[in-house]
């Protein structure tokens, strides 16, 4: 039964978060605490840490994310098409190549206008 | 009996982390209380019998758009800790604006005629799904791959405006 | 049928499967990856603690559970405790769809696969998270490279378990192992989705070559760099959980599952994962590292259009043979 399952998805997320934070919940128990300024400095190689921490923004890292959103997506079309299209014979594997050439393109463009360079 | 109760708790969790979502300070826990948000949506599309768009709603929204979002906040010069304010001088109109919203909404959604199913809901199984987008929905499944296209080329195209 | 008690069974199995893999995956696991490193180096690995260094583990984290809690002040105290547990939770999740046996599997899925995909997915924000909490350079940019790297090597992965559900009919993990039994193992019929397969996990894991974004003479440990003692062993187990899990789905998907002639089917199920990590971890200690901008060129521009080829020629020779 499909309630009965993810019910067991659940217990699992839930019970299985419980003992993942059962060893920091010992730890905190157990540990010395001796609290000391420089414990609690940034580590920077040895050097007193200068500036915020933030990284220069990059638009390359969004570009990666936005497409592979897309491509996430389709891939999500492919997994039902998958396990029924052998019994919905050849128009399905021809509906799914245009869905695919069309995609195709799509990374193809994507590769020649560079999106795909990380330098 | 178990339906119910799995309703209940799967609401709150959703409710909860949107409230979150929405009124916290602190951008990155913000967006890190997404997370919840769309596993408690996950669990509301199984109590409607659609396990694979539930699959689905993990592995886009929970996997790939928060992702999305953290790049976005983190790439950002203000990003690290950035403490935003959440409210503004007319709150009390507001409260009284959502108030008599929500009486409305209420008052209308239950006394709206909703069709009661016979008997359970149908399995919206990935290979009825399947079937359903390669026979009956084919036109839709195509123009959706151009949809992406689009979408692809657009964002490219924007993005590298910037440079 | 009482919610009770079922609870209660889902309560018993999260806590066998969550030791199983504290035990075989972590302690074992990292054990057998610091022997094998030592023997591919012509070095012995520990072998003090126990017999033949069996105990090792278990010493190493009686110390780390006894190590104190530091976190750097700059660092956001609610996200910087969670995101490891973000980690360790979706390692465990991704064991739910994994048939150990006929009828040994926490529960069969009907969209096992996706489960599958979805849950290493939720890895990615753990680890993204993880970099930016503890407010430093260098975790940061280890974070947000290997968030990176893992959704690029998401599609590939994807590509591989679309082939393989292809020719099995099923999403169901149980049921994939069950077609494995008509048309022999799918690590023949499939052969370059075995081999994009095990390159997306390699990626997937963070493991060498793929291991930029925590190399310790880049980026220091990269987004581990300011987490220390228990949280750093949570996020080990995490890794450790995820890579056990891709070994095992690769056994699930490609070698059979647990069939097998003579030995019990939990045996043989055993012995082929752990031929899988054998092979995860060989290619550790023998590959040099790529630099970030082949790994993602890798997956890209040549796993990415190759899986997606490679699904339109399984569906050609299925449709019209």
């Amino acid at each position: 039964m499909l309630l009965l399952d993810w019910l067991y998805v659940g217990v699992f997320a839930v019970v299985g978060l419980g003992m993942a934070a059962l060893p920091m919940a010992i730890v905190w128990a157990l540990a010395p605490r001796v609290a000391h300024a420089q414990k609690r400095l940034t580590y920077e190689s040895g050097v007193v840490p200068f500036g915020q921490a933030w990284a220069q923004f990059n638009v390359r890292y969004y570009l990666f994310g936005l497409i592979f959103v897309i491509f996430d997506v389709e891939v999500i079309y492919l997994y039902p098409w998958a396990i029924v299209f052998q019994r919905l014979g050849k128009f399905a594997f021809v509906e799914m190549l245009i869905f695919l050439t069309i995609l195709l393109i799509g990374l193809a463009y994507a590769w020649r206008k560079g999106a795909l360079e990380w330098a | 009996m178990g339906e119910l109760a799995a309703f209940i708790i799967l609401s709150a969790i959703t409710l909860a982390s949107a409230v979150v979502v929405v009124t916290s300070g602190n951008i990155v826990r913000s967006a890190l209380s997404l997370v919840p948000t769309f596993l408690g949506v996950t669990g509301l599309y199984i109590l409607l019998q659609a396990e694979f768009v539930a699959g689905i709603q993990v592995l886009i929204y929970a996997g790939a758009i928060t992702v999305l979002i953290l790049f976005v906040i983190m790439l950002t010069e203000g990003g690290t800790g950035l403490r935003v304010r959440q409210t503004n001088e007319q709150v009390p109109l507001s409260i009284l604006a959502a108030a008599v919203l929500a009486v409305l909404l209420v008052g209308v959604l239950a006394q709206a005629p909703w069709p009661r199913a016979a008997e359970l809901l149908p399995q919206y199984t990935a290979s009825g799904i399947g079937e359903a987008l390669l026979t009956n929905l084919v036109l839709v499944f195509e123009v959706t791959s151009l949809v992406l296209l689009v979408a692809l080329m657009g964002a490219i195209i924007v993005a590298r405006r910037e440079r | 049928m009482s919610w009770g008690l079922e609870i209660v069974k889902a309560v018993g199995l999260t806590i066998a499967v969550f030791t199983f893999l504290a035990v075989v995956a972590a302690m074992l696991g990292v054990l057998l990856e610091r022997k094998i490193g030592g023997w591919i180096q012509s070095r012995l690995g520990p072998k003090h603690v126990g017999p033949q260094g069996l105990l090792q583990t278990v010493a190493d984290t009686i110390k780390l559970l006894q190590k104190e809690h530091i976190a750097p002040r700059a660092a956001d105290t609610a996200i910087f405790n969670t995101a490891p547990l973000i980690v360790a939770v979706a390692g465990l999740l991704d064991w739910i769809v994994i048939p150990f046996g006929p009828n040994l599997i926490v529960r069969d899925l009907n969209i096992g696969v996706v489960f599958f995909a979805a849950m290493a997915s939720l890895t990615v924000v753990g680890i993204l998270v993880g970099g930016f909490a503890s407010n430093n350079k260098y975790s940061l940019l280890g974070g947000l490279r290997s968030a990176s790297q893992m959704i690029s090597y998401e599609l590939p992965l994807a590509t591989a378990l679309i082939a393989v559900a292809m020719q099995a009919g099923t999403l169901s993990t149980l049921g994939i192992v069950n077609a494995q039994a008509q048309r022999g193992w799918f690590v023949f019929l499939q052969f370059p989705a075995f081999v994009i397969f095990l390159i997306a996990a390699t990626a997937e894991v963070n493991r060498v070559p793929f291991d930029l974004p925590e190399a310790e003479s880049e980026l220091v440990a990269g987004y581990f760099s300011e987490y220390t003692g228990m949280r750093f062993a949570l996020f080990q187990l995490g890794e450790y959980a995820e890579m056990f899990a891709m070994a095992a789905m690769a056994t699930t998907l490609f070698l059979g599952g647990w069939r097998g002639p003579i030995l019990p089917p939990v045996i043989w199920f055993l012995l082929k994962m752990y031929l899988i990590v054998f092979l995860l971890m060989w290619t550790r200690w023998t590959f040099p590292r790529l630099r970030l901008d082949q790994l993602l060129n890798l997956s890209w521009k040549l796993l990415l259009p190759a899986g997606l080829i490679w699904i339109l020629i399984t569906g050609f020779f299925i449709t019209f043979f």
